[in-house]
């Protein structure tokens, strides 16, 4: 019933409320002192609650940035967790300022929903994850195999593709939740279980033995990740986009938690210009100047933050691989903050 | 002689006012067309802004959509459907998955239903407080639990599909559902459903004919010889002379799944079972409530008249409570359907799950796609209700009430 809700809630918004395009959401956040961010129900690695209700995870860090920027406090975030199929809806009609949900960038996501993506927080791409007992060894040895997966998003399209165009047949089974479709899995509904990959490994440590189950080897889409604003306010976007860029910006300039404070009393001019000790940057993007200084203290540089939650310091422990800066091979890179 | 009764003046004017302002006259018009022109001014705003904003935020709008292919495969179709056609088949596809559930659930809830009721009503202690249990603890659970529960149940009773138990190599369960052979026409069958459909349009004249001889003469006529021979012996017949109607395709096993054969889903059983099962109960709370409606001097009657139990309650109860059973039996009927979107929970494909679900996240036209399926539901259940009135309105009849 959530799903009429929204799309009630959205229907009002759009109906009632006639300033919705030029929205000022920084000016609201502020005003409201509460960051309302849309996350998943709960994947490992990129948004999950503990035990104490706390959130961590690669996305849940983008809104803890977010949330220090604008609010200096990483704290002040209202965290509403999100079905793949009610996302776009939440943020539409307001109820969420930002999306931060493993959502792949797509042109028709781009062009039709009325928001736009910041930025890619993690370069993935969609596998499979079978029984070790079917002795299964590629994904071209799956034809007429029944495959569970998550309803309203990319990988059901690219799981329709893949299947047709290796002329395969196979049965899908679409579930509302992530943690359904597992479960349908476990239980033997379905032979195989597809999601992009990180999500795999996730999902993978929720089983009762992840040692009985292999990730295949073929990764059949590019699946970039990363967050949506709404469309129609340039500034909330510009902070967003920044936000995301500062965290790897300061992996690149070796700005860690640590050491940030050091950093900040250092003479090296992009230093100063990136830590706000010089120019006025910051303010610029509608923020203060010590923008990138509350980032990092809050979730540290984007290297910091991915081994904490998905790399080696996780219980994922997946390599940094196209994830790395591209000083180091990978695809991770910032425009200059000057 | 009498006197012609004077016609009363024509009061068409009158009876205009009357209806349309009460008694309020005139003046009820006038405040009926104002308040009528301030509600279409209000929808009016509340679409043209939405439309206004909607395009302001670039959102895209219409129905436009509906025409692009949707890409995505769903596991149970009762038309064909791939990947490759358009949203607005997926549309059509939902609407029947969504159409097969209700005919089905309400099928065997009505007859759980009525079962139960006759149950709790019956005079052995056991049965009776058997039927009082299932009506407890089933209507007390919340129904997505238990379409959970037989979800999960059903899964985790049966085996893989390469240890599936196999009844005669021709059917075979296991957990990705029941595998039967499946039908293939053959040249035969035009002739045969013919021969068939002709059969029964004969027996149906045949019985009407005896039942107005019975009531109109008082002539009792022995059908069955006639009826029997039409039904089976015409299109046997017809069988010899055009061969077999249809021949069976066995499934097999091959890779992973059964290929060949018809299948039924576990999503599909499952909540047809939830589904019915948590119905029954009320509707056996409803045909219990409608039978003890009826005065206990008619249950007498019957058996003074040395009628069985089972034949009292048929011919005498039963058509009396009806008129008390239809018109709550319709909202059961009506939840029933409305309820069957909580398949999405366990991956049965209906019309909430792939078209409110998937076609709207891949498409984001929230407004057009809620409103669609809104109105599918709206309209089956005015369909479903409008078929229960005419069933009640003839049952009333028939009672000269």
């Amino acid at each position: 019933m959530k799903r009429v809700t929204l799309a009630l809630s959205l229907a009002l918004a759009a109906g009632l409320s006639a300033q919705a395009a030029d929205a000022q959401t920084l000016k609201t956040i502020k005003d409201r002192g509460m960051l309302s961010c849309g996350v998943s129900q709960g994947l490992p690695g990129f948004s999950s609650p503990d035990d104490k209700g706390n959130w961590t995870g690669l996305d849940v860090d983008v809104c803890r940035a977010i949330a220090a920027v604008v609010l200096n406090d990483p704290t002040k975030i209202k965290f509403v967790p999100l079905s793949a199929k009610d996302r776009f809806t939440a943020l539409q009609s307001g109820e969420i300022d930002v999306l931060s949900r493993n959502t792949t960038w797509t042109v028709s996501r781009d062009t039709s929903l009325g928001a736009n993506f910041t930025g890619v927080t993690y370069y993935d791409g969609q596998g499979f994850m079978v029984k070790k007992s079917l002795k299964v060894n590629s994904a071209l040895e799956l034809n007429s195999a029944s495959v569970c997966v998550q309803t309203g998003t990319t990988t059901e399209l690219n799981l329709a593709d893949y299947f047709k165009a290796n002329n395969m047949k196979y049965e899908v089974i679409a579930f509302g939740t992530i943690d359904e479709a597992v479960k349908a899995y476990e239980s033997g509904r379905c032979d195989v279980f597809t999601d992009d990959s990180s999500g795999l490994y996730a999902s993978r440590l929720k089983l009762t033995n992840p040692a009985d189950h292999i990730v295949l080897p073929e990764i059949i889409s590019k699946e970039p990740l990363g967050p949506m604003v709404r469309h129609g306010d340039d500034q909330w976007f510009d902070v967003v986009k920044w936000t995301l860029f500062a965290m790897v910006t300061a992996e690149e300039l070796g700005i860690t938690q640590k050491n940030v404070d050091e950093m900040a009393k250092s003479d090296k001019p992009e230093l100063k210009r990136v830590l706000g000790t010089d120019g006025n940057l910051g303010e610029q993007l509608g923020l203060t100047k010590d923008w990138v200084i509350r980032i990092v203290k809050a979730v540290g540089n984007y290297g910091e933050s991915f081994d904490r939650n998905v790399g080696a310091g996780s219980p994922l422990k997946i390599s940094r691989g196209i994830n790395s800066l591209w000083t180091k091979g990978g695809l991770q890179y910032a425009p200059p903050i000057r | 002689m009498g006197v012609e009764a004077r016609k009363p003046p024509p009061q068409l004017a009158l009876k205009l006012r009357r209806a349309l302002g009460g008694k309020a006259g005139w003046n009820g018009v006038a405040v009926q067309l104002v308040f009528g022109a301030i509600l279409a001014w209000i929808a009016y705003e509340i679409i043209s802004n939405a439309r206004t904003n909607l395009e302001t935020q670039h959102i895209a709008a219409g129905f436009g959509f509906l025409k692009n292919s949707a890409s995505f495969d769903v596991n149970q179709t009762l038309i064909s459907y791939s990947g490759s056609d358009t949203y607005f088949r997926v549309f059509v596809v939902g609407i029947l998955n969504t159409l097969l559930v209700s005919v089905v659930g309400i099928f065997f809830a009505t007859v759980i239903g009525f079962v139960v009721a006759l149950c709790r009503l019956s005079p052995n202690w056991l049965v009776s407080r058997v039927g009082g249990l299932y009506v407890e603890a089933i209507r007390n659970l919340p129904l997505l639990f238990q379409i959970l529960f037989w979800y999960l149940a059903v899964l985790a009773a049966l085996p893989a599909p390469r240890q599936s138990v196999s009844i005669f190599s021709a059917f075979f369960l296991n957990n990705r559902g029941v595998i039967v052979p499946s039908p293939l026409a053959q040249p035969g069958l035009v002739p045969f459903l013919a021969m068939l459909a002709l059969g029964l349009v004969a027996s149906l004249a045949l019985r009407s004919y005896a039942r107005r001889a019975l009531f109109a003469q008082g002539r009792a006529i022995r059908i069955w010889p006639y009826v029997l021979t039409l039904l089976v012996g015409l299109p046997l017949v017809t069988m010899l002379v055009f061969g077999l109607p249809i021949t069976f395709e066995f499934p097999q096993l091959k890779g992973f799944n059964f290929a060949g054969g018809a299948r039924i889903i576990p999503e599909l059983v499952a909540l047809t079972v939830g589904l019915s099962t948590y119905t029954a109960a009320f509707i056996a709370e409803i045909v219990r409530a409608g039978i003890l409606s009826v005065h206990k001097g008619q249950m007498e009657a019957g058996s003074s008249l040395g009628l069985s139990r089972g034949a009292t309650l048929r011919l005498i109860v039963v058509p009396q409570a009806m008129r008390v059973i239809v018109p709550p039996l319709t909202n059961q009927y009506l939840n029933l359907t409305k309820n069957s979107s909580l398949a999405v929970a366990i991956g049965y494909p209906d019309l909430v799950s792939v078209f409110a679900g998937t076609a709207l996240s891949q498409t984001g036209q929230a407004i057009e796609i809620i409103a669609m399926t809104m109105g599918v539901y709206l309209l089956t259940s005015l369909v479903t209700s409008a078929i229960m009135s005419v069933y009640g309105w003839r049952i009333s009849r028939s009672l000269g009430a």
